[in-house]
């Protein structure tokens, strides 16, 4: 089964939040929409639940036209990034509830809601009351209530966010284990790269509305479309390098490209890539050194411009250092090839 | 429901409540003005005109709004005192002083006219202004005192840090603050002295009449329905413009959605004293006339329950007969005002693409809340005399125009907890496949609940202590308990006092039986 958005449109008087968006889910997939707050990802979800009128474009599942069936009628799930538990309601009441509005007899309801429970790790939580939880637990309830109707697509809107930073690494291993264990086709939403890149099979990147990437996860970290995503996918130097043959030359050695013939590539380092070495093949001078717990980031003005790497010693501003690369991890920003 | 489809259920959600309030209250309203603007058909200012060249229908204005101005300052200066030191101050008993002081105003004003007049206290300005204090030092506690509750103590806190003394503290920090709250609590208290009718009626005496009286006694005795409905308009004009101060002044009254902190017992002798001193005047004022009502009604053995008894039952117009149908009229009422007003709570608070019609609908609701119970009782006379809707000999009448007067506390009693329901909550749910109905069953019903009980439990307090449009559209076989406590004050003899004290302290006994069962729930909140 497929979900096939074409054209979608979401519009709010004058400003577009989505703007002809075109987006494919198939299998047990996980895809994820990554962009920056205010990019028109929770517009997009919310046309695809049904909950946002589209403006235009349709959205299909298997070749069913959804476009004006309404939420409850599409048998999809929705996580809130806030979870909207049921405060009214006990933890199995609520885990129980689609399966309630589905005319699911009683007994079978909860034992469907028991094996939830257990599905997420909460055996025994049953009669609890929702507000007593955890951010952890009620993020585990409310994937479980997500689950419980066996939704054919299930959509995680930012599910992380509203849990403590040091739990959210456990969380997030979990929430990872549970979606592949339970093998529902999800598409998740957010603006964190951990939970993007943790997560998905697929990526697709949306900025001001239009869908600028998609891809599988690995293509779209290394390879993005234009230096704006290298930059919010944490790329934080850059140099201009000749491209000829299928090869770009950088300062450190050649790195492969699919990128047709000669020219000039833009090769994007992350700062955890590049390190000062007494060794490195670019030098400088440091302009800026910050200390961050365990090592140093300096900012390096050599002759391919300002670059950002780490150092395991704070390297006074103005002494000069020799940088080297990890050519592996390279960055290389890839125009889609036109016509796609 | 699902033979008209979802989109047909709930424009009838929208459309009923919404005729209801053209019927019963648009029509007669614009009949009013009609009455009072215009001759054979053609618009004449004449009536307006003279009302005002009338030297005793100016005196009446003149007088309207000289009682009125004098309530409310005579209100703020028993109630702030009170609500100072109720909001800086933690104690034991706090909660029951706030219910004492907020028990008023659900009280039936014929109740407590007829308690003024037990204490002695009539026809003079003086009974009419305290009693205005007495209804009225409610709203004041209630909604100063919510403000002062929501300051955030560190403001004072950071002045003080400043230099400033507590008396430029509170110059400085508290009292600006405050302001927009101590206004609309004013407007509120200025509209509510400003159209009061029961009070006057009974206080008042033939010396002293408002606008109000003064349309009743055009209308009862003298049948002058062109010099009332010109004083309804002048009413109507007067209202409009304190209910939009209100208005503007409520929206600016910060709110806060934070617990309220914690505040200090009084342990030092001297803020023993303040406490002593801030309540004093309040709470004697509240508690004398309604234990003396009580009191003089169980005079001479309990004389005038005695004598309630001995006119049948099935008489018209015997006090039995009253007590019943008050029971029922307010059982009625509250149904109807209860279930339009859910309905109309429901559509205002939809996230809907017709916003307009939103507001327009908002409005009209809340029209009635500032439109005086007599021009509902004068405009429903006029009105509904002739065919099709010949509702004069019909008892639905009294219902309806109670609901009327319940509906926008209704609305606006539920509308804020609707408001508050994350729309998340219902977007779940219907992900988790709950349809439109499923879903208020199941998101809005159980959260709502809570608010339509307190709102019923004042609608019913309403109804059992309507007197003004009641008064219009009685009949001897419809008397309800404030009409029949009212005949008997303007009788003379001992007789009618005793049956009138009896009457009173039962209806007082039965509004309290209801306002105290439609709190039940809402202890948790007051006791925070």
């Amino acid at each position: 089964m497929t979900l096939t958005v074409t054209n979608a449109t979401v519009r709010y008087g004058t400003t577009v939040a989505v703007d002809a968006a075109n987006l494919t889910l198939e299998g047990a997939e996980i895809v994820a929409v990554l962009g920056p707050s205010g990019s028109g990802k929770t517009s997009l979800l919310r046309a695809i639940a049904g909950l946002e009128p589209l403006t235009s474009g349709t959205v299909t599942w298997g070749g069913e036209d959804l476009t004006r069936v309404a939420p409850h009628q599409r048998n999809f799930g929705l996580m809130f990034q806030d979870h909207a538990l049921f405060s009214h309601h006990d933890v199995l009441d609520n885990v129980a509830f689609g399966l309630r509005m589905r005319g699911v007899e009683r007994g079978e309801r909860q034992r469907r809601a028991q094996d939830m429970l257990e599905l997420v790790g909460l055996v025994g939580f049953d009669h609890r009351r929702v507000d007593h939880l955890s951010g952890g637990e009620r993020q585990r309830v409310a994937l479980a209530r997500a689950l419980a109707p066996s939704p054919r697509l299930l959509m995680l809107d930012e599910p992380l966010a509203s849990v403590d930073r040091e739990r959210r690494d456990q969380l997030a291993r979990e929430l990872h284990r549970i979606l592949r264990a339970n093998g529902t086709p999800t598409l998740l939403v957010t603006h964190d790269l951990d939970e993007a890149f943790g997560f998905a099979d697929t990526i697709v990147i949306l900025d001001r509305g239009r869908i600028v990437q998609t891809g599988p996860t690995r293509a779209v970290w290394r390879r993005p479309h234009t230096l704006a995503i290298a930059r919010f996918l944490g790329v934080s130097s850059d140099i201009a390098c000749p491209r000829a043959s299928g090869l770009v030359t950088t300062p450190w050695g050649s790195v492969t490209t699919d990128a047709p013939g000669t020219g000039t590539t833009i090769v994007g380092f992350r700062p955890t890539d590049l390190r000062v070495n007494a060794g490195g093949a670019v030098t400088g001078r440091v302009v800026a050194t910050w200390f961050r717990r365990d090592h140093f980031v300096v900012d390096v003005e050599t002759a391919v411009g300002r670059l950002t790497a780490h150092s395991s010693n704070p390297e006074p501003v103005g002494s000069a250092v020799a940088l080297a690369a990890d050519l592996e991890a390279a960055v290389l920003v890839e125009p889609a090839p036109t016509g796609a | 429901m699902r033979a008209f489809g979802p989109r047909v259920a709930r424009g009838l959600l929208v459309a009923v409540p919404l005729g209801f309030l053209a019927i019963f209250f648009l029509w007669p309203v614009g009949a009013i003005l009609g009455r009072g603007l215009r001759t054979g058909g053609s618009l004449d200012l004449r009536s307006l005109a003279e009302v005002w060249r009338d030297p005793s229908l100016r005196h009446v204005l003149w007088f309207t709004v000289v009682q009125a101005v004098l309530s409310t300052i005579a209100t703020l200066a028993v109630a702030l005192p009170a609500t100072a030191v109720l909001s800086r101050f933690q104690f034991r008993g706090r909660g029951l002083v706030i219910a004492l002081l907020t028990m008023p105003f659900v009280l039936p004003t014929v109740v407590v006219g007829t308690a003024f007049r037990s204490l002695g206290l009539s026809g003079s300005l003086t009974a009419i202004i305290t009693a205005h204090v007495f209804f009225n030092v409610a709203i004041a506690v209630r909604v100063v005192g919510e403000a002062w509750r929501a300051l955030d103590p560190a403001e004072e806190d950071a002045a003080q840090s400043l230099g400033a003394g507590p008396i430029l503290t509170f110059t400085a920090v508290t009292l600006p603050a405050l302001r927009p709250a101590i206004v609309a609590a004013s407007s509120i208290v200025f509209l509510f002295c400003f159209t009061s009718f029961g009070v006057i009626l009974i206080l008042g005496g033939p010396r002293f009449a408002t606008i109000e009286t003064e349309i009743y006694r055009q209308t009862a005795q003298l049948l002058d329905l062109h010099t009332a409905a010109a004083l309804s308009i002048v009413q109507l004009v007067a209202v409009v413009a304190a209910l939009l101060v209100a208005g503007a002044m409520t929206s600016r009254v910060r709110t806060s959605t934070r617990l309220p902190v914690r505040r200090p017992p009084p342990t030092s002798r001297r803020s023993q004293l303040l406490l002593a001193l801030g309540l004093l005047p309040a709470t004697v004022l509240v508690t004398v006339p309604l234990g003396d009502l009580v009191i003089r009604s169980l005079a001479n053995g309990a004389a005038g329950y005695s004598h309630l008894t001995s006119t049948p039952i099935g008489a018209p117009g015997s006090p039995l007969q009253a007590i019943a149908t008050s029971i029922k009229v307010a059982c009625v009422a509250t149904v109807i005002a209860v279930a339009l007003g859910l309905a109309l709570a429901h559509a205002l608070t939809r996230p809907g693409r017709r916003v307009g019609i939103a507001r327009v609908a908002e409005l009209l609701v809340l029209l009635p809340l500032g439109v005086s119970a007599v021009t509902v009782g004068f405009g429903f006379l006029i009105v509904f005399d002739t065919p099709p809707l010949d509702l004069r000999t019909s008892w639905w009448i009294i219902p309806i125009a109670h609901a009327l007067v319940a509906l926008p506390f209704v609305v606006r009693t539920t509308v804020p907890v609707l408001r508050a329901i994350d729309p998340r909550q219902r977007e779940t749910a219907a992900m988790l496949g709950a349809g439109p109905a499923q879903v208020w069953r199941t998101v809005d019903l159980p959260i709502v609940a809570h608010a339509a009980k307190v709102a019923a439990g004042f609608a019913a307090a309403i109804s059992l202590g309507e007197f003004g449009a009641t008064l219009f559209i009685v009949r001897p076989e419809t008397t309800t308990v404030p009409v029949a406590i009212y005949r008997f004050l303007s009788r003379p003899g001992v007789t009618n006092v005793d049956q009138a004290m009896a009457l009173a302290t039962i209806l007082m006994v039965l509004t309290g039986v209801v306002a105290v069962v439609a709190e039940r729930g809402s202890r948790i909140e007051a006791r925070s």
